[in-house]
């Protein structure tokens, strides 16, 4: 019998075999170090930085526009290093912040049970899915006089704009993502008994992650920009934020006071673009296998 | 022989009866299925073999519950069904362990013994190395194994495998065959292994099931005799698969006129 069958193997030997041709198809890959990675991450922004200060220094020495009105950037920055030492600026910021996060969090959760639910229907997608596009495509700013009729010079007006600005991103998105998903995913869930909300929360959102994010990282833009938006126009007494600062730096005609705020603007904005979703992405795209570490 | 009669008087695991199945794609009509009948006996591995439009991906389909029948009946006898894809298919969020616990997941089976059935799962596929690793970091007849462990972490009776070597290298493929009978022999699975490759059909099956291309109609019902274990390179293998072909080829021939 053996030896008409010749060349069958034992079991040990398939397994040592097997482990030989694994270890080569897969060899562990030690992670480069944090240090070296955010170095990496780094050097190439702050190049980026230090050429668009040049730039604006030039600009400020060509005499193109006063000194009154155009400070350079050594100017700026010193008024930034003395504002960022009042507490009055770190209250404007909390503000600021506080508003930006209880708005985002309200637009991600609405927008994701949006998403959710417009993409368990075909008909619900006909239905709002145009609608939602049309809703990301209008400027926020459009919205204020409405919400200022309606709620008045409050809060819960700025808070409207700023969630009407993130939400239809977010549910589009996540829509995005769920349409990308592979059909043999789904198919491989419900094979493996995948039904209503488990195969929603197990397989769905899971697999639209990174759809989703992009979605998030784009309603945190709008966001950003419909409270700044907000902040100008809807000033509240007694509640200093980012947007009144800039609203009294121009009234008072202080540029270096201006254009310091605005860098704080922009580094929120990029602080919590790269850090928060930046790293999120590049976390979910490394899990994945979507990083070629061998290119060049 | 014993053993034969006896099968043939217990009920089927599989039972398919004049399964006939149309497709409507816009304007022009596919009938992929032709009244196909089949009975699959406990613990039988039949290799389901056609050329390509013979309908076997949807029979598959049809058994594991993926499509509706609308002609014909098919019993599996309320036992429990998994799918083997073409591909993996697995979830590139999870890691290799928690694929395979995903099964279980869905059917409320504590976290302690997901793990540690997931763990003997693997090693069984010889990957309990493997288990914290991401699929994307595996080869693709790793990603095959963990596929399989995945689908006998659903306990199910009947084990339904499209092609799931097809795009394996040959070494790879070998030690797979080889894998798949031990596993089988020892839990007494019922198989219906789907392929278009004639001798990966004679090396694994009890019988092979010859299907004919548009529409699939069963054409041909071959036991293999060849005792195991079998090398794919045993001239007895060869001898039956050359038979084999010559039947499948006349069978794409009739559609070249």
């Amino acid at each position: 019998m053996a030896a008409e069958h010749g060349g069958v193997r034992e079991r040990e030997s398939l397994g040592a075999e097997l482990e030989g041709l694994d270890a080569l198809d897969a060899p562990r890959v030690e992670p480069e170090p944090w240090l070296a990675r955010a170095w990496r991450a780094a050097a190439p922004k702050l190049v980026a930085g230090s050429l668009a200060l040049a730039a604006w220094q030039l600009v400020a020495w060509s005499g193109w526009r006063p000194d009154y009105v155009l400070p350079g950037p050594l100017r700026v920055v010193t008024q930034l290093a003395a504002m960022l030492a009042t507490a009055a600026f770190w209250s404007a910021v909390a503000t600021t912040l506080g508003r930006v996060a209880a708005g985002f969090a309200a637009a991600t959760a609405i927008g994701t049970a949006i998403g959710v639910a417009v993409s368990r229907s075909a008909t619900a997608r006909r239905a709002f899915g145009s609608f939602l596009t049309g809703l990301q495509s209008m400027p926020s700013i459009a919205w204020f006089p409405f919400a200022i009729l309606v709620f008045g010079l409050s809060e819960a007006a700025i808070l409207f704009v700023v969630v009407l600005g993130a939400a239809p991103s977010i549910a589009n998105g996540l829509l995005t993502g769920i349409d990308h998903i592979p059909p043999l995913l789904l198919r491989a869930g419900r094979v493996l008994g995948a039904r209503g909300f488990a195969s929603v929360w197990h397989v769905v959102l899971p697999a639209a992650l990174p759809g989703y994010v992009g979605g998030l990282k784009q309603g945190w833009a709008f966001a950003w920009r419909s409270l700044m938006a907000g902040e100008l126009l809807v000033i509240i007494a007694n509640r200093p934020s980012i947007g009144t600062q800039l609203h009294f730096a121009r009234e008072l005609s202080d540029a270096p006071r201006l254009i310091a705020t605005m860098l704080v603007v922009l580094a929120i904005g990029v602080v919590v673009d790269e850090l928060l979703f930046g790293l999120l992405e590049q976390r979910i795209r490394r899990r994945r296998g979507l990083i070629d570490a061998g290119a060049a | 022989m014993a053993q034969a009669l006896e099968r043939e008087n217990a009920q089927p695991a599989i039972r398919i009866r004049a399964i006939s199945q149309t497709y409507h794609d816009g304007r022009s009509t596919l009938q992929a299925l032709d009244r196909v009948s089949l009975d699959v006996a406990e613990g039988e591995f039949v290799c389901l073999l056609g050329a390509s439009g013979c309908g076997k991906s949807t029979l598959l389909n049809l058994i594991a519950g993926l499509y509706h029948v609308t002609s014909g009946t098919l019993d599996v006898g309320g036992r429990r069904v998994a799918l083997m894809f073409q591909e993996p298919a697995l979830f590139p969020w999870l890691t290799v362990a928690e694929n395979v616990e995903m099964g279980m997941r869905f059917r409320g089976v504590a976290r302690q013994e997901r793990q540690a059935t997931a763990r003997e799962l693997l090693r069984l596929v010889h990957l309990d190395a493997f288990g914290d690793r991401r699929p994307h970091e595996l080869s693709g007849g790793m990603r095959q194994r963990v596929a399989l462990a995945r689908a006998l972490s659903q306990q199910a009776d009947v084990l339904l495998m499209d092609e799931p070597f097809g795009a394996l290298d040959a070494m790879t493929r070998d030690i797979l065959h080889d894998e798949l009978e031990a596993i089988w022999s020892r839990t007494g699975l019922t198989v219906l292994f789907v392929t278009h490759n004639v001798r990966e059909a004679v090396r694994l099956g009890d019988r092979v099931v010859l299907l004919s291309s548009r529409p699939g109609r069963v054409v041909a019902d071959v036991p293999i005799g060849i005792p195991r274990p079998r090398n794919v390179e045993a001239p007895a293998v060869s001898q039956l698969a050359a038979s084999i072909t010559d039947r499948l080829r006349q069978e794409v021939r009739r559609h070249g006129r």
